[in-house]
């Protein structure tokens, strides 16, 4: 059985021209780039290529992209290194309820050592409103933080907008653009950001290495406590095959992100409909168009996520799910909640991210198996009286009553 | 290969991928519902009684594979068991009789001790105002 491999938005698999490039940086030009000797000296030559590379990918100037470790320290970086820097100007930072959980930990975090957040809601699509945005600032804002697009449900959020009502009052602006980089194009100019955060293994490249563009004249207190290295903002010694095939993943993706993602959303489409088509009592989550071009999520009525998984895996199709019965909170997904889902609803969630190995013939396969395990799973679900997966037929019986609506 | 890395032991992947005792019961001796949809896991279990033994047992659940996969054992154990025999049930018996389960899964062998204990109690009281 040929896996099907439908999880991008989790990770990619490295390209081969990416693995071919980091190579040579293990065993051969292995040096450390801080040393002053030929080999260490090629080892920061090609960080200083990769630098140019990412650099290229997002508009921005070389000097403006530090290396990090991966998207969560960006993240954390972009949100403590600014909250500590502006201690003496204010606490309050304002950052939306769906953000991932490498600001939304970050955030709880400086909201113990007594910086206040404001955690701004969405509408049922996911999206932010400026507005909203623009209301919550207060004389203590330091900083705003908002994402490119959602790793969930996919919605793109108007950075544009936010970022010039950040602008006309001078507030620093941060976005994680983790999903977005690789995928769409992405300005920093024209997004109007003063930070960014950018994952390589979103896009082809290697685990363990990303960016923070810093806009220049922002000022961070440093992350990492060490060495000099990229220019004392971020100590330690660099991640050189990784920061190389870094490069090499925005350079592929620049090249060929625009035809892929008109490809990507052809396929996600016929995903889309089929799904909707095919199942009842299923809803897509996220915006329809305003959506990453691999993104299709939805929710199937009366299943659990975990168990609809565990069935495509059978089969050989790899997805997701906000479901979290293995995590130890037991609450679904607080993207899903936030966007007004019943836990039910945000249970039976399944998120379907697409890649470039993915094919119309994968798409079929799934629209072929899942009628059959949402039935089967359905005929042995208490919320449901009368199991039905095909579209037409008698109505469905009323959904299952929690216990203490069950009076009379 | 799907299935070689799983999450779970292949006692589970067995009970899940083949439940048995699936489906409502006709006029069942005694209901235990428990669980709710904020955790993701409810469990809807059906026994039917004579003389003092369990005779037959069903269930519906939303949830999990290991909520699955422990309703379907739960429900084999019972068969045939006296109540008494029943009510010494425990999530950590039916954990073992699936090979065991992922530690932040013990919840739903909780969930399936529970199930079974709220189906007995709901016999009891339906047993004893009929008597």
């Amino acid at each position: 059985m040929r896996r099907i491999y439908l999880d991008h938005a989790a990770t990619t698999p490295t390209h081969p021209e990416v693995v071919k490039a980091m190579l040579p940086y293990f065993t051969g030009a292995f040096g450390n780039p801080s040393s002053i000797y030929s080999y260490g000296q090629e080892a920061r030559a090609v960080i200083e290529e990769a630098r140019a590379k990412v650099a290229e990918l997002i508009y921005a100037r070389s000097e403006e992209i530090v290396f990090t470790s991966g998207g969560t320290e960006a993240d954390n970086f972009a949100l403590e290194g600014i909250a500590y820097a502006n201690e003496h100007k204010g606490n309050h930072i304002i950052t939306t309820s769906i953000e991932h959980h490498a600001v939304l930990e970050a955030c709880k975090f400086l909201e113990r050592r007594g910086f206040r957040i404001t955690y701004l809601p969405v509408d049922g699509y996911g999206l932010v409103d400026p507005q909203a945005v623009k209301k919550a600032i207060t004389t203590k804002t330091i900083l705003i933080s908002v994402m490119h697009a959602n790793n969930e449900v996919g919605t793109i959020e108007p950075i544009g907008e936010i970022s010039k009502i950040a602008r006309e009052v001078g507030i620093c602006f941060h976005t994680d653009a983790v999903q977005t980089v690789g995928h769409i194009p992405v300005n920093v100019d024209e997004l109007g950001v003063d930070m960014l955060s950018v994952s390589a293994h979103k896009f082809y490249g290697p685990k363990g290495v990303g960016a923070l563009y810093i806009r220049k004249g922002t000022r961070l207190v440093p992350f990492m406590h060490g060495g000099e290295q990229e220019k004392r903002r971020r100590a330690g010694t660099e991640n050189v095959p990784a920061i190389v095939g870094f490069g090499r993943a925005a350079e592929l993706a620049r090249q060929e992100m625009s035809k892929e993602a008109e490809r990507l959303t052809n396929l996600r489409d016929k995903l889309i409909k089929g799904l909707l088509e095919q199942i009842d009592h299923i809803r897509l989550n996220g915006h329809p168009t305003k959506r990453l071009p691999n993104n299709v999520n939805v929710s199937v009525d009366f299943v659990e996520g975990e168990s609809m998984l565990l069935n495509l895996d059978l089969e050989g199709i790899c997805a997701s799910t906000g479901s979290a019965c293995s995590s130890s909170s037991l609450e679904p997904s607080h993207v899903l909640l936030a966007l007004g889902l019943s836990p039910e609803q945000a249970h039976g969630s399944l998120r379907f991210s697409l890649g470039k190995e993915n094919t119309e013939e994968d798409m079929g396969r799934v629209l072929k198996v899942l009628p059959g395990i949402v039935a089967k799973l359905r005929a042995m679900s208490p919320l449901l009286k009368t199991p039905r997966t095909v579209k037409g037929g008698p109505p469905l019986n009323p959904p299952y009553l929690a216990k203490d609506d069950r009076k009379g | 290969m799907p299935g070689v890395w799983s999450l779970y032991s292949e006692k589970v992947m067995e009970h899940f991928k083949n439940p048995r005792n699936v489906g409502e019961m006709e006029n069942p001796d005694g209901i235990g519902h428990v669980g709710n949809p904020v955790c993701g896991d409810i469990m809807e279990l059906y026994i039917k009684v004579n003389d003092g033994t369990i005779i037959d047992a069903k269930f519906k659940t939303f949830g999990c594979g290991a909520a699955i996969a422990t309703s379907s054992m739960v429900t084999e154990m019972v068969k045939g068991k006296s109540i008494e025999e029943a009510l010494k049930i425990s999530n950590r018996t039916v954990a073992e009789a699936l090979d065991g389960l992922p530690p932040i899964k013990m919840h739903c062998s909780v969930l399936a001790e529970e199930a079974l204990k709220s189906a007995i109690e709901d016999y009891l009281r339906k047993s004893k105002k009929e008597g």
